[in-house]
């Protein structure tokens, strides 16, 4: 069973992995992009980390919540938006539950990646987060491959053309570069194999 | 690369205490990130509402005042704002007569001002939306998000603007914002590409003899790469791709854009290229507009935007305006 305790250790360790890679994700961003989805997340996660330190969230449902909130209202852009729904459509599935299973956990995470596909109109092979996301929530509850197949997920999209957000516009000259949301998306799932794999 | 700025996370800030500082006519909400001119709500007025990344300067904070937008929500730099900022924007600028929210087409805008929207309904203001997609260099089709809004947004603000400072309820100047993004197409060309305060060098390689043609405003890479061209050889190849488009059957509202680093001595001798080339296909122009309005931060370069008007919106285009960076008539 995993707690609030968890998912805020999620949430904390997603946080530090995004400010040690922001460089990174925002030269991948430079490539096809406009430079800054790695300040976009970093200021995001930081706020997510504040928020969850200023109000602690009772349940792991009401912490996804309140950080899929915050970084609505903090990151802008198509991330914003699509990190934020991703976060707050995972908690509002988990409810008010003290403690969930890990099956919960992964049926709530599909339900947010469900809701980020129908917000952003994007479907798996559009090198988008999804093509990180769904692989990662596929390999659950087994920890540790949802994180390999997040990371695998990410080396996945250097081939494929962009179809969806502004890296589209490119054509084929989108081919030959990670997708930076794809990117930020493993950064997440190998975050949760992290946590989990030092929970267990 | 060398920037006048203090650190890059306070760049927006900064700008919009300055901005404060030179315009007593608006009420720039630093914390917030909200520009609105300063006599809002103005009673049963429709109030405009559009935003976007910074870095576009003077869009579009430099277009809130009588006769344009009611307030601006400028959001990083090339990053749309969040949902906050636009419904503190709508709350501010509602009169009880509605709200036109004006979007570029870009998925960030897009998805913020949907969100927007919705909580603003919640909060019992009426809004409506209008699209800019003005960019012909974006094939419109099922494999990219779509044509993208550049210079076209300066006029359905100006349009827009005009109409619902005459008092026209929120379906009309939704009609007539809507009629202006229909009737706008754009081309640009870049010689640099742009330098994000967040990364501090340039966003893509752009050598020495070559340009970019097609690009959007936010350092993206365009359509194609050639080896530099002349001014009146751009002219010849944007018109031409603009036509193919948009084939007039009324005159034209001609804006010449600069897209940062382009001075007007380079931007008047390319709208001088730009009206013979128009002249030759034989398309009449009804007012031009020459000057750094739609830009991307450091970029060289220049965008071309066509708008086909009847005579009210000519009218609508003629009125007074009084903004920060467009004015005119009063």
């Amino acid at each position: 069973m995993r707690d609030a305790g968890f998912v805020r250790r999620w949430l904390a360790t997603t946080a530090r992995a995004v400010e040690r890679d922001a460089d990174r994700l925002t030269e991948l961003d430079s490539a096809i992009g406009d430079a800054d989805h790695g300040s976009n997340m970093r200021r995001g996660m930081t706020a997510v980390a504040a928020a969850l330190e200023k109000e602690p969230g009772g349940t792991p449902g009401a912490v996804l919540l309140l950080a899929g909130r915050t970084l609505v209202s903090t990151v802008g852009g198509a991330s914003g938006p699509l990190y934020g729904t991703l976060l707050r459509r995972a908690g509002k599935a988990l409810g008010d539950a003290e403690q969930v299973t890990d099956d919960e956990l992964r049926t709530a995470l599909g339900a947010g990646a469900d809701a980020v596909a129908q917000l952003g109109g994007a479907a798996p092979g559009d090198k988008t987060m999804l093509d990180t996301v769904r692989p990662a929530i596929e390999a659950l509850p087994d920890y540790a491959a949802a994180g390999a197949a997040a990371a695998r997920g990410a080396e996945d999209t250097v081939p494929l053309r962009a179809r969806k957000g502004r890296a589209s516009y490119l054509g084929e000259r989108s081919m030959g570069h990670m997708d930076p949301g794809a990117a930020s998306a493993a950064l997440l799932f190998g975050a949760l194999a992290e946590v989990a794999a030092a929970d267990d | 690369m060398k920037m006048l700025i203090n650190v890059p996370e306070r760049v927006v800030a900064d700008a919009l205490r300055g901005m404060a500082e030179a315009h007593p006519e608006l009420v720039v909400d630093v914390e917030h990130r909200v520009i609105v001119r300063r006599d809002a709500p103005v009673a049963g007025k429709v109030g405009l509402v559009s935003g976007g990344g910074s870095g576009h300067e003077p869009l579009h904070g430099g277009f809130v005042g009588p006769g344009m937008l009611d307030a601006a929500c400028p959001g990083e730099v090339f990053t749309s704002p969040v949902p906050d900022q636009m419904v503190r924007a709508a709350a501010a600028v509602d009169s009880g007569a509605g709200v036109l929210f004006i979007v570029k087409n870009y998925t960030g805008d897009v998805l913020n001002f949907d969100m927007a929207a919705e909580l603003a309904e919640e909060e019992g203001i009426e809004v409506a939306k209008v699209l800019v997609r003005d960019d012909v260099a974006v094939t419109d089709s099922l494999f990219t998000a779509g044509r993208r809004g550049t210079g076209g947004t300066l006029f359905v603000e100006k349009l827009a603007g005009a109409v619902a400072e005459e008092g026209a309820p929120l379906a009309r100047v939704t009609e007539v914002a809507r009629r202006a993004a229909d009737s706008a197409r754009s081309f640009g060309v870049a010689l640099t590409s742009p330098t994000t305060p967040a990364k501090g060098s340039p966003t893509f390689d752009l050598p020495a003899g070559e340009l970019e043609l097609g690009i959007g405003i936010h350092g993206e890479p365009g359509r194609e790469r050639r080896r530099i061209m002349t001014s009146g050889e751009i002219a010849d190849y944007a018109v031409d791709v603009l036509l193919e488009d948009l084939r007039p059957d009324a005159p034209l509202l001609v804006l010449v854009n600069g897209m940062g680093a382009t001075p007007l001595l380079e931007l008047y001798g390319f709208n001088a290229e730009v009206q013979r080339v128009l002249r030759e296909r034989r398309i009449a122009v009804a007012r031009t507009l020459v000057g750094n309005y739609v830009t991307s931060l450091d970029m060289a370069g220049a965008s071309v935007t066509l708008c086909q008007v009847n005579e009210e919106l000519l009218r609508l285009w003629d009125a007074p305006v009084s903004t920060a960076g467009l004015r005119w008539g009063r």
